[in-house]
């Protein structure tokens, strides 16, 4: 294991910080200076690169194997979108440049929004919110404001979240000030209609449906969900996570959808790296649009420009334009699969889904066997003496990154398999081989899961613990030398 | 293991009546499906609870929960052992992991709650 820079130590090359204290004594007032000295790494500089190089190598990353997490669409990032991204006249812009000098990325962003409303069949889009949570705040937050305008003496003040919603969604209502309501699903695994009947009333602002759900099914009576929604002068958001299954298939808008956000890094292809930066484009309805972000790229004749002029605009939910530069990656994306690949996506990633879901079927049980989406879900089997933890971790030994676990919350043990389109159906092959031994260990053998894994540079990690006992800085041990 | 002198709520919540007070906590169930316990966010003391809202929420290694008071009323104590030692909630859902006291507003509420038989039955055909 590598150890941390801290604990790198050279007596000849170490930079000592406080050699210039004098000169800071100087300059700054006793009572803003530190008491101690600040703990920094001492090593050399060759020392720093064999230790960020010696991390990169522990690191697990689509570009390094399979992986299959639910919900989260780890699909090929195209290396094409890199050089895109870093072409001087796109990368060395500023935001504040006049904008008779950067007319192409604001032309990008124009056409952006309008792929993005091509493939969704919305009216309205903005680039603005800077991931898929950012986006859904957004989104409710226009919900809200088209409440407040259209009938302000209206008290709706719930926001309905099936069952099965990423949690993100009751998270991002409570922020936005709304409460929360469940609604169940029902043994099908679609969002119970009854159910949905009992909720819906004059309090409900929303229904923030994900759709393919996160059971990895289509929720059949979409159409029928729509209505009551509407009928009860509520709006239906929708989650656009899954909406990878969709591209090229169906448009959002035209199930009944008001308003989505989409994750440019999940469905078109930008990075997921490092937790960011991200983009949660959102779309909208013709009636939503005078409330959308600003600014806002209009068009006319030749001419780009900012269009700040938006009396009922929420306002920027971000500073700039959102990161533009994944925009740059998610327009190079498109371009690349032209409106002949686009159409493809969709198609393919439930095909690869359902291969490997019918290879694993006679191994792992399913809470619901329906035909599936871009991803399922499946559990062990009852009468195993391991649990899904315990072969996630089987997992890593054979090479892969473990699915999803422990979601959607409303199956117990759950393993949510996402391939994606880009995988080969070799990798998937290799990876249904993979968990048909471990369905057969985890029988005969569990000890093997119960100690996976054992080819990782670290092994079982203790997650309670490092839950309860949390270290978030490096603190020197004076005794340690 | 579900205490026979206490009452239930389909959340998976216990209440046990101590004069104008219940103390609340979560089912051994609970806890057992939720797995190792990292924290525990609870209420201020004399904040208003409606029956059925969130006091607070359980974090797990598997996932984030609110806890639901069972009853209407007043916090009138909180458990701060566990805040700082979320495992109690894991070792003694029934004792030393309690986690708030509520002063009822509504006895009539309390007669609607699960008796042990009920709620056994209740998490019986949830583990099928």
């Amino acid at each position: 294991m590598e150890k941390l820079i801290f604990e790198y130590h050279s007596q000849s090359t170490a930079y000592v910080p406080g050699s210039e204290t004098a000169a800071r004594k100087k300059y700054i007032p006793a009572e803003y200076l530190a008491a101690e000295e600040l703990v920094l790494p001492q090593a050399a500089e060759q020392d720093v690169i064999r230790h960020f190089t010696a991390l990169s190598r522990l690191n697990f990353s689509v570009d390094t194997g399979f992986y299959p997490l639910g919900s989260c669409t780890m699909k090929y990032n195209p290396k094409v979108n890199e050089s895109v991204a870093d072409l001087d006249g796109l990368a060395g812009i500023h935001p504040y440049a006049p904008e008779d000098c950067v007319q192409g990325a604001l032309a990008l962003i124009y056409e952006l929004e309008g792929f993005l409303k091509e493939v969704s069949g919305f009216a309205g889009m903005t680039l603005q919110p800077a991931a898929g949570a950012h986006g859904e705040i957004t989104g409710i937050l226009l919900i809200k404001a088209y409440h407040q305008q259209h009938h302000p003496e209206q008290k709706r003040t719930v926001i309905l979240v099936p069952d099965t919603a990423h949690g993100t969604n009751p998270a991002s209502a409570a922020l936005a000030g709304y409460q929360v309501r469940q609604v169940k699903s029902d043994s099908q695994g679609d969002i119970d209609l009854e159910d949905l009947r009992q909720n819906l009333g004059p309090d409900v602002a929303a229904l923030m449906l994900t759709n393919p759900n996160t059971l990895g099914l289509f929720e059949k009576n979409i159409l029928e969900v729509s209505r009551l929604v509407h009928d009860n002068g509520a709006l239906l958001y929708g989650d656009g996570a899954n909406f990878n299954a969709l591209l090229g298939l169906v448009k959002p808008a035209e199930l009944g959808f008001d308003i989505m956000h989409f994750n440019l890094h999940k469905t078109f292809s930008t990075p997921h790296g490092g937790g960011g930066p991200g983009a949660g484009a959102v779309g909208t309805n013709n009636e939503l649009i005078p409330f959308l972000p600003i600014p806002r790229v209009n068009k006319k004749g030749n001419k780009y420009s900012w269009d700040y002029q938006q009396k009922d605009s929420i306002g920027k939910v971000r500073s700039c334009y959102g990161n533009f530069l994944i925009a740059v990656r998610a327009y190079a994306y498109f371009l690349a699969l032209g409106a002949e690949g686009i159409a493809k996506v969709g198609r393919q990633s439930i095909l690869n889904a359902n291969y490997l879901m019918h290879k694993l079927e006679n191994y792992f049980p399913r809470p619901y066997p329906r035909l599936c989406m871009h991803e399922f879900v499946m559990t062990p089997h009852h009468d195993w003496e391991v649990s899904t933890l315990d072969i996630a971790k089987r997992i890593i030994d054979y090479g892969f990154h473990p699915p999803t676990i422990y979601f959607p919350l409303i199956v117990h043990e759950a393993m949510m398999i996402e391939p994606t389109e880009t995988e080969t159906k070799e990798t998937m092959d290799a990876f249904a081989a993979a968990l048909v031994r471990i369905a057969a260990e985890a029988s005969r053998e569990p000890e093997l899961l119960k100690k996976a894994p054992q080819n990782s540079p670290v092994g079982r990690i203790d997650e309670a613990r490092a839950g309860r006992q949390l270290i978030l800085k490096y603190e020197k041990r004076r005794d340690a030398r | 293991m579900v205490p026979k002198e206490l009452k239930y709520s389909k959340s998976h919540e216990w209440v046990k009546q101590e004069g104008n007070n219940v103390v609340i906590g979560i089912t051994d169930y609970a806890q057992e499906e939720l797995g190792d316990i990292v924290f525990v966010e609870l209420p201020k003391i004399g904040r208003q609870l409606k029956q059925q809202e969130s006091f607070g929420v359980a974090e797990s290694v598997k996932a984030v929960s609110d806890l639901f008071s069972p009853v209407s009323g007043k916090v009138v104590a909180i458990n701060e052992t566990v805040g700082k030692q979320p495992e109690l909630v894991n070792k003694e859902p029934y004792t030393g992991g309690w986690m708030i006291k509520v002063e009822i507003a509504a006895a009539g509420e309390l007669t609607g709650l699960m008796s042990a038989e009920a709620y056994e039955k209740l998490i019986n055909e949830g583990s099928k």
